[in-house]
């Protein structure tokens, strides 16, 4: 058992891809697979800045939303193939996250949180005004991926589990990304950056450049969770800036675990599952979602995926 | 003579209305131990500060190595050579021991590299665990830096600060806290490090720094009473009446 756990440690990138693979069989729809590996990214991306590096931001939902419009826009109206125009919508996101990034690192606390909240509801008001491109209310429309060459295979994307699969290659990739980022040596920086910035600095860290880079980062990761969804539901809802959506991403990382790799993902996944079984049953599903958030904070402060990390590393 | 590894040239320090520093000069040599004393409320924090890059002065100038440092952000001072221990022991409480020191050495060799696994950089890990040694932490390396004891956490202090290889060693009051033995080997430590680099203390207890350094500057109001020889300071009137007045 230890050997496992050890081993499931050492290789946790081909682990969780191993478990994403066989996971839609699991799951009682694609779609929902889907929204979950597409929320996970979004989670683990922002964990990136709230868990690792202590910064809680209220505002991502402008990055996941950016991603989204951007891929879109660069479909619709710029008629970009669809990869361009998931790249597009990435280095969008991240662009936007270096001006609130630059703006937001200025402030700590809850100031943080503020500036980044407002922020990104200037953005959500940028983009509702903007209906020529962005459709204002109703969303934009029209993004179509009917299928796609790749390295001369031709793959059906309306078909839900080529769907995920393709999209997995996606997320698959940015979690080892972040991955490696966390086992180097600037994984080592922002975490001395979490928890005592005037040593950090002591030290010899720059932490205003440290912090920032982390933001652009988290920002980017966003930003393909939102150019992936702009795929999946070919439109992009005005909801996708919504602070609600900052909001779930706070809820996702304290869900499963903020600070752990796969914490995130789990939280993720719980979140989308309780709502898609909720809201079979009744309305109110925010209430008893709320209900249950509010029992992991209390009990288990640790999240779901850190509380299992705890026992297994207490049992060693 | 040669070229002052610290110069200290008209330095003050204001906090609103309240002059902490006043028009303060100095100057400090190469591979020397000195300390700063004075009673509480001189302003040998606020020195220590300005001189280790936490705030900049309201005027004057430092310079290092005869280089003009004024201004300079807090990072860059480690990464020219001045590194300090603070009062209040300041490490990263939840990483082991061992990390505390690694990240500090890891400041020389990689700052922002993304995709390089830290695994690979042995000689990082290996200058941490040789001084921890040096502090006489080996034992305690894979321990939560927050679940040692004081006295440790302080050592723990000094390794970080010597990961960056500094040429000036700043300390702010290095044994604050610490019991009679570990204050011993405190000290033992410091004078042993003085051999190799410049350091400069800045202590209340004048006569725990006046065994081992050769200079003392004393403060006073925010500015130099005196300064000279352990034996000057101690046939000095006026200091005498500052720490006797002041209890």
């Amino acid at each position: 058992m230890n050997a496992l756990v050890q081993t499931i440690r050492q290789h946790r990138v081909a682990a969780v891809i191993a478990f994403l693979v066989v996971f839609p069989l699991l799951m009682p729809y694609q779609a929902l697979a889907i929204n979950i590996l597409i929320f996970g990214l979004f989670a683990v991306g922002f964990n990136l800045l709230f868990g690792y590096t202590g910064l809680l931001s209220f505002g991502h939902a402008a990055f996941l939303g950016v991603g989204s419009y951007l891929t879109g826009i660069g479909m619709v109206h710029g008629g970009l193939p669809w990869g361009v125009a998931v790249l597009l919508g990435v280095v969008s996101a991240a662009g936007v996250g270096v001006v609130m990034g630059y703006l937001a690192i200025r402030t700590r606390g809850i100031y943080f949180s503020m500036v980044t909240l407002a922020l990104a509801q200037i953005v959500y008001y940028a983009f509702y005004k903007a209906e020529r491109w962005t459709g204002g209310e109703n969303g934009l429309r029209g993004i179509q991926v009917p299928s796609m060459q790749v390295f001369g295979v031709k793959l059906d994307f309306l078909e839900p589990t080529t769907k995920y699969y393709v999209i997995l290659a996606f997320v698959a990739a940015a979690l080892w990304f972040v991955s490696r980022l966390l086992a180097s040596p600037f994984g080592a920086v922002i975490e001395a950056v979490r928890e005592n910035e005037t040593r950090a600095a002591a030290c010899g860290y720059d932490v205003a450049r440290t912090k920032l880079l982390v933001f652009v980062i988290s920002a980017a990761l966003c930003g393909l969770a939102g150019a992936l969804r702009a795929l999946h539901l070919s439109v992009v809802p005005i909801d996708s800036l919504h602070y609600l959506l900052s909001g779930q991403a706070v809820m996702m990382c304290l869900l499963g675990g903020m600070g752990t790799f796969f914490g995130p993902f789990v939280g993720a996944g719980l979140f989308l599952t309780l709502e898609d079984v909720v809201t079979t049953l009744t309305r109110h599903w925010m209430a008893v979602v709320g209900a249950v958030f509010m029992f992991f904070v209390l009990y288990f402060p640790s999240g779901v995926w850190g509380s299992i990390i705890k026992r297994l590393e207490k049992a060693r | 003579m040669a070229v002052p590894i610290l110069q200290v040239e008209g330095v003050s320090k204001r906090f609103g209305r309240f002059v902490a520093l006043n028009k303060v000069s100095a100057s400090f040599q190469p591979r020397k131990l000195s300390a700063i004393i004075g009673p509480n409320g001189a302003g040998k924090s606020t020195f220590f500060n300005v001189v280790s890059g936490a705030f900049p002065p309201s005027e004057g100038r430092l310079k290092f190595n005869g280089r003009d440092i004024t201004g300079l952000a807090q990072h860059e001072f480690a990464r020219i050579g001045i590194a300090k221990s603070f009062q209040i022991t300041n490490v990263f409480k939840q990483l082991s021991a061992h990390e505390n020191v690694r990240v500090a050495v890891q400041m020389r060799f990689a700052r922002y590299q993304l995709l390089k696994p830290r695994a690979a950089m042995g000689e990082v890990a290996d200058r941490a665990s040789a001084l921890l040694e040096r502090v006489g932490l080996a034992a305690h390396g894979q321990r939560p830096a927050a679940d040692l004891a004081h006295g440790q956490q302080r050592a723990l202090e000094v390794a970080m600060a010597l990961a960056a290889e500094p040429e000036l060693l700043l300390m702010d009051e290095p044994t604050a806290g610490m019991s009679p033995e570990e204050t011993k080997v405190m000290m033992d430590l410091i004078t042993a490090l003085a051999a190799e680099r410049s350091v400069i203390l800045v202590e209340h207890k004048m006569k725990l720094v006046m065994g081992i350094c050769e200079r003392l500057l004393v403060l006073h109001h925010g500015e130099f009473l005196a300064e000279g020889t352990p034996a000057d300071i101690k046939a000095n009137d006026e200091v005498r009446r500052v720490y006797l007045g002041q209890g």
